[in-house]
């Protein structure tokens, strides 16, 4: 027997190797990699290898980094909630609402736009966010307008709901798709009315799903660098155009690491936390 | 009629052999072709400004393009020696170049020095070493106030002080690079010709300033975003540029001007460096020959990417010929008040440098606390 269970363990090792030494490479190598190269110089335009505490202090004691890491974890969590609001009517109707084809064909046509590049995705809003754009037409049809939307945090948070919000539908609408619907009827057999299923049963089943599109909502938002600086104007730049531009100048790889850091350790909370409340269980009274 | 082909194992092995055989020749005729790997800015690299020259010598470029003169000397910094042939650079990065050791020295022999159209540009300021030339400019232009021509009348726009008018709040853009827009702050305050050597007062005076014009301020862009803003009128006045953005959607319609300003305009200059150890020295040498020919000259005035001015005068003479249009467009015509090379005589222009008393790093902390603010 105990042959067989090492045998059996080699052929599970075997199929999770390329995943571990895939992650070790391209994941744990580079964080490292990263990691130490915070402590490192600049001379010359050329990095050399030490061990000092010196961007760090830098970096930290700058007030523009934490005005561009706040603005950035507003904008990005604000971009979480409206995508989470958004998505939601829309993954309760392909949960509930249509047939298996449709909700199949609503995924299809969901999962379309991420053929296309994003960067380009995120240049059509041009035509559409312009002040002599599609929305300021409308606008100027009932004497309104025209607002300013491009180069505002009203075009960073579109940008990033080009990015993640029919990744958030999809994961909300299999989150719901898959609550046993026995409990749901048990409660409207029981009387209870429609909004309360909705919020006493439906969402709590699905809680789990619901936050991990949120959470995947924040991750790709929090370290986009495309919407802000093409549909945001820059103004203000959030933490990836901050770490661009300390490249840019002077090839300050190590300080842009240093904010590359904070940024990881922030998406490492939030994912923790962010799990912790998925999954944790509901003390009984 | 179709005939109908067996693929035997035989026929098979028999193909793949000959395949094989045939290999190594294949690769020499391909190998015939030289690739000239190149370091510039967007656009050089491309069949407009290369493509001539390639036909004519058996040639083939491999551009790497950069953004700014730091990227440029960082990406040199990180590949080992002879892996760029050719290097553009801007004017006031070739002394770095030069002293980190990047570069190799030209003969000046080589080059039309005295088709110069401007004195300064026989020995432009960071081009020798000594006697020994290390850097051949081969384009150059002016950065001003550039304008939406219905926003910003002519006479407004010959004053950087058009940038706080109250009409084009929020739709002043800034090209995402501190040198040339904190720059024109120094050339506002008048500094002049000391505009790139300021000490604490005077640099406390440029920030000032630049900040208070953050309220006018609608956004931070890199080419494609300056362009596409221009364009489209999201921006109708923008700092750190000129003609070499203004210019291309100009010709394509667009109500855009740039005009170097009574407090002076600042000069961008691009050169040409054969990389530290190249093994194809001599056929760099003829590129840049080729580029301060009349012909590559007007190539380069003409360029799809950001056009430039011509510095020779055989160059000028070439472009009025073949494009009369652009070289008046871009005044480049002898006897315009607004003729470049006028505005240089004039002392209305600066050449770009980097900060004398202050590091880069200094500079980039406020433009980021700007871009912040």
């Amino acid at each position: 027997m105990q042959v067989r269970a090492r045998a059996v363990n080699r052929f599970a090792l075997a199929f999770r190797l390329p995943v571990i030494v895939w992650q070790g490479l391209f994941f744990l190598g580079p964080l490292f990699f990263m990691i130490a190269m915070s402590f490192f110089l600049v001379k010359n335009y050329r990095m050399e290898e030490a061990f000092e505490l010196k961007n760090w202090a830098r970096m930290l004691t700058r007030g523009y980094v934490w005005d561009s890491y706040w603005y950035t974890f507003g904008v990005a969590g604000l971009a979480t909630l409206a995508a989470t609001l958004i998505a939601f009517p829309a993954a309760f109707a392909l949960a509930f609402r249509v047939s298996e084809a449709v909700r199949r064909w609503a995924i299809f046509l969901l999962i379309i736009p991420f053929f296309t590049s994003y960067l380009v995705r995120t240049f059509s809003w041009y035509v559409i966010l312009a002040e002599s754009g599609v929305i300021n037409a409308g606008f100027g049809t009932v004497g309104l307008g025209p607002y300013t939307l491009l180069n505002t945090p009203i075009g960073t948070v579109v940008g990033y709901l080009t990015l993640t919000l029919p990744l958030v539908v999809i994961l909300q609408t299999v989150a719901l798709a898959n609550i046993d619907r026995n409990l749901v009827q048990a409660a409207r057999n029981l009387g209870c009315p429609p909004r309360r299923t909705l919020f006493a049963v439906i969402v709590p089943l699905a809680k789990a799903g619901l936050i991990i599109a949120a959470l995947f909502c924040f991750i790709l938002s929090f370290g986009d660098f495309v919407a802000p600086y093409y549909l945001g104007g820059s103004k203000p730049p959030t933490l990836p155009i901050l770490i661009i531009d300390t490249t840019k100048s002077g090839q300050q790889w190590p300080r842009a690491a240093v904010v590359a850091v904070m940024m990881m350790l922030t998406l490492f909370a939030i994912a923790a936390t962010s799990i912790w409340l998925a999954y944790r269980r509901r003390s009984s009274a | 009629m179709s005939e109908q082909v067996n693929l035997t194992r035989r026929s098979v092995l028999a193909m793949t052999g000959a395949t094989a055989l045939c290999a190594p020749f294949i690769g020499r005729a391909w190998a015939s072709t030289t690739e000239i790997n190149m370091l510039a800015w967007y656009g050089h690299g491309e069949a407009d400004i290369v493509g001539a020259f390639e036909e004519a010598n058996n040639v083939k470029f491999k551009p790497k393009y950069y953004a700014g003169g730091d990227n440029m000397l960082a990406l040199i910094a990180q590949s080992p020696p002879g892996t760029y042939d050719v290097i553009l650079s801007d004017a006031e990065f070739v002394q770095q170049l030069n002293a980190a050791g990047y570069i190799e020295p030209l003969d000046a022999n080589d080059y039309p020095f005295d088709d110069m159209l401007h004195d300064d540009f026989r020995k432009f300021p960071g081009h020798w070493d000594g006697d020994t030339l290390f850097s051949m400019m081969v384009r150059f232009g002016h950065l001003g106030v550039s304008y939406n021509t219905t926003a910003i009348s002519a006479e407004e726009a010959m004053s950087y002080k058009c940038f706080w008018k109250p009409e084009v709040k929020g739709k002043v853009g800034h090209f995402d690079w501190h040198l040339p827009s904190l720059g024109m702050m120094s050339l506002y305050n008048g500094n002049g010709a000391g505009l790139w050597d300021l000490d604490d007062a005077e640099w406390n005076a440029v920030q000032e300033t630049t900040m208070s014009l953050r309220p006018q301020v609608g956004g931070f862009f890199d080419y494609g975003g300056t362009f596409n803003s221009l364009k489209n009128g999201e921006m109708l006045a923008m700092c750190g540029i000129g003609d070499w953005i203004t210019g291309v959607l100009e010709k394509d319609g667009a109500p855009v001007a740039s005009v170097i300003p009574n407090e002076g305009g600042i000069q961008w200059t691009e050169s040409y460096c054969i990389g530290k150890d190249s093994s194809k020295a001599d056929l760099v040498k003829t590129f840049i020959q080729y580029m301060l020919s009349p012909e590559g000259q007007v190539k380069s005035a003409q360029m799809a990417a950001y056009p430039g001015n011509c510095i020779t005068r055989g160059g000028r003479a070439a472009l009025v010929a073949a494009d009369g249009a652009e070289a008046e467009r871009t005044n480049q015509v002898d006897g315009n008040p607004m003729d470049p090379i006028a505005l240089i005589n004039d002392g209305r222009i600066h050449y770009r440098d980097i900060p004398i008393n202050q590091t880069l790093e200094d500079w980039n902390d406020f433009w980021s606390e700007y871009k912040n603010a």
